[in-house]
């Protein structure tokens, strides 16, 4: 017989402390549908997302009411579409989003991530056209979410890229103005880019993966957070010790979710995704698991330490818990997706170069961050290539996902609803970064790359 | 293949029973049950053999969910697996 206590424990860590598998992502490669005809290079695109992830939803829901745990979303990543593009140069990228929005809608999936380019060394003729095509593909889809990759460790950061992608953000925000610039939420810019991360709006298929894959990401950080606030005043090894037992039996809830999709769809288990993702609902929150190891308020000094305390904890309880480890792997700071980030920033608690530094330490990076509209493209830019630094050099992924606030400036707010939540624009630094942004060019890759 | 049902609220007359009903009802045998009531708050585990289940699980979670929304009670349905992994090695 099972233990009572472990049966009411997990009970209670879903019913009242948000305990959720956030996201069952299904890969799929879309190198079989490169076409020289667009036309047919669409319908194979869809005809195979439709046949390999009909079941994908149904099945989530099946696994949901069997073992009792809410799996919140299925979302699909693919192949990065520029890739698929190439083949076509005349064509109008647009057309392969609109196509994997109309595929998504048919199988019901939440999110689609894969109109994505790879560009850390350079423009290959299908990458140029799809970042291009961004603004507009974004602000035409519902489900489609896009990412670019800008640098690497081995590689160093294409500042061309860079410099075309604070226009490109700011280009979509504006396209999707009239519905609180949703279009910037939707972008990622990246370095170091996983090629099996199954969080959007990150996600796409890597062309290292197998045709299909299933890869699981978990959450929870209010389930850390009850068993910090539990233990009391313990010293901050017993801290990081409670965030590993915690933080090993979500994975495990993980693993198991991803290893049952796997059988019932006749995928591969990719990985699972140690990850610890807040939402905006009250208690599913990072920044608060922060403030129960006994900050007032996130953003105060020492929230950086906290943090990497917390990302290393998970990941060394994660790691044992789950046959493969992998995607973005870590704590999660988006700040309009989590209630306490929310508060610190509209309290002036938070401020943008604290999360800088704290996506130092982190899963990710500068994610879901709402500036000023006004803020010109070159300190997007600039903003970007910072994040870059920062994972180049670290050997990180670290990636930018602003959204600039149209018509808005610091202190007003933005809404997107559901798990985009929403928050107050964050001022940021005005001065110009522009000679620098315009010199273009490549960072080189740093002494770290050269570990052979 | 076992599950385990918990149900957890306010006691009343006859929350054994009906559970039960349902899980004689659709084939489920009844492996095991613990229950205790603090003051007024009524908490059964039961360990079911769902191997003959004649409906599907999620139906038979379906009912027993309905039964708990009825009874004003908590009724959670969920295959042992979950509890197996999350806290054994």
């Amino acid at each position: 017989m099972i233990n009572s206590h472990d049966i009411l424990e997990t009970i209670n860590m879903i019913d009242n402390e948000n305990l959720d598998i956030r996201t069952v992502t299904m890969g799929i490669s879309l190198l079989d549908c490169v076409d020289s005809d667009c036309g047919k290079a669409c319908d194979k695109i869809y005809d195979k997302i439709c046949r390999y992830a009909g079941n994908l939803v149904k099945t989530g829901e099946d696994i949901s009411k069997e073992y009792g745990i809410p799996i919140i979303n299925k979302r699909i990543s693919v192949t990065p579409i520029a890739i698929v593009a190439g083949a076509c140069p005349g064509a109008d990228p647009v057309r392969y989003a609109r196509t994997l929005d109309r595929a998504a809608r048919e199988v019901g999936v939440n999110f689609i991530g894969g109109y994505s380019t790879l560009v850390h060394k350079g423009f290959a003729p299908g990458d140029y056209a799809l970042m291009r095509s961004i603004p507009q593909a974004l602000s035409e889809t519902e489900f489609v979410c896009s990412s670019v990759n800008i640098g690497t460790t081995k590689s160093g950061i294409n500042m061309d890229a860079v410099d075309r992608m604070g226009q490109i953000v700011l280009e979509t925000a504006k396209l999707t103005a009239d519905r609180d610039c949703i279009g910037a939420a939707k972008l990622v810019v990246f370095c170091n880019a996983p090629e099996d991360n199954p969080f959007m709006a990150g996600a796409f298929h890597g062309v290292g993966e197998p045709d299909c894959v299933i890869n699981v990401g978990v959450s929870g950080p209010g389930v850390v957070r009850a068993a910090l606030a539990k233990a009391g005043d313990c010293d901050i090894t017993a801290v990081a010790d409670i965030v590993k037992k915690t933080a090993f039996k979500i994975t495990r809830m993980g693993q198991l979710v991803a290893q049952e999709a796997s059988r019932r769809l006749y995928v591969p288990f990719g990985i699972v995704d140690l990850s610890l993702a807040p939402t905006p609902a009250v208690g599913d929150s990072v920044a608060h698991i922060l403030e129960e190891m006994g900050l007032e308020c996130c953003g105060a000094h020492g929230t950086t330490a906290c943090l990497a305390l917390l990302n290393d904890a998970v990941k060394k309880g994660g790691v044992m818990a789950s046959s493969h480890v992998g995607g973005l792997s870590g704590a999660f700071i988006p700040v309009t997706e989590d209630a306490g980030m929310i508060h610190a920033a509209r309290c002036g608690a938070l401020s943008i170069t604290k999360l800088e530094a704290m996506t130092a330490v982190c899963s990710v990076g500068l994610d879901m961050i709402n500036i000023p509209g006004d803020t010109p493209p070159e300190i997007i830019s600039a903003i970007i290539a910072d994040e870059a630094a920062i994972g180049m050099v670290n050997s990180k992924t670290t990636a930018v996902r602003v959204i600039p606030a149209i018509g808005k400036k610091a202190g007003d707010e933005l809404n997107f609803g559901g798990l985009l939540g929403g928050g107050p624009v964050m001022a940021v630094n005005p001065y110009s970064p522009l000679k620098f942004i315009r010199r273009g060019g490549r960072i080189p890759a740093p002494m770290q790359s050269l570990k052979n | 293949m076992h599950a385990v049902i918990t149900v957890i609220g306010k006691d009343m007359v006859g929350i054994l029973a009906r559970v039960s009903t349902i899980c004689a009802q659709n084939n489920v045998n009844v492996v095991e049950v613990t229950q205790s009531i603090l003051q007024d708050l009524f908490a059964m585990i039961m360990m079911v053999d769902i191997s003959k289940c004649s409906v599907p699980f999620s139906e038979l979670s379906d009912q027993l969910e309905a039964l708990g929304d009825e009874m004003n009670l908590k009724i959670h349905t969920m295959h042992e697996d979950i509890f197996n992994s999350m806290h054994r090695i």
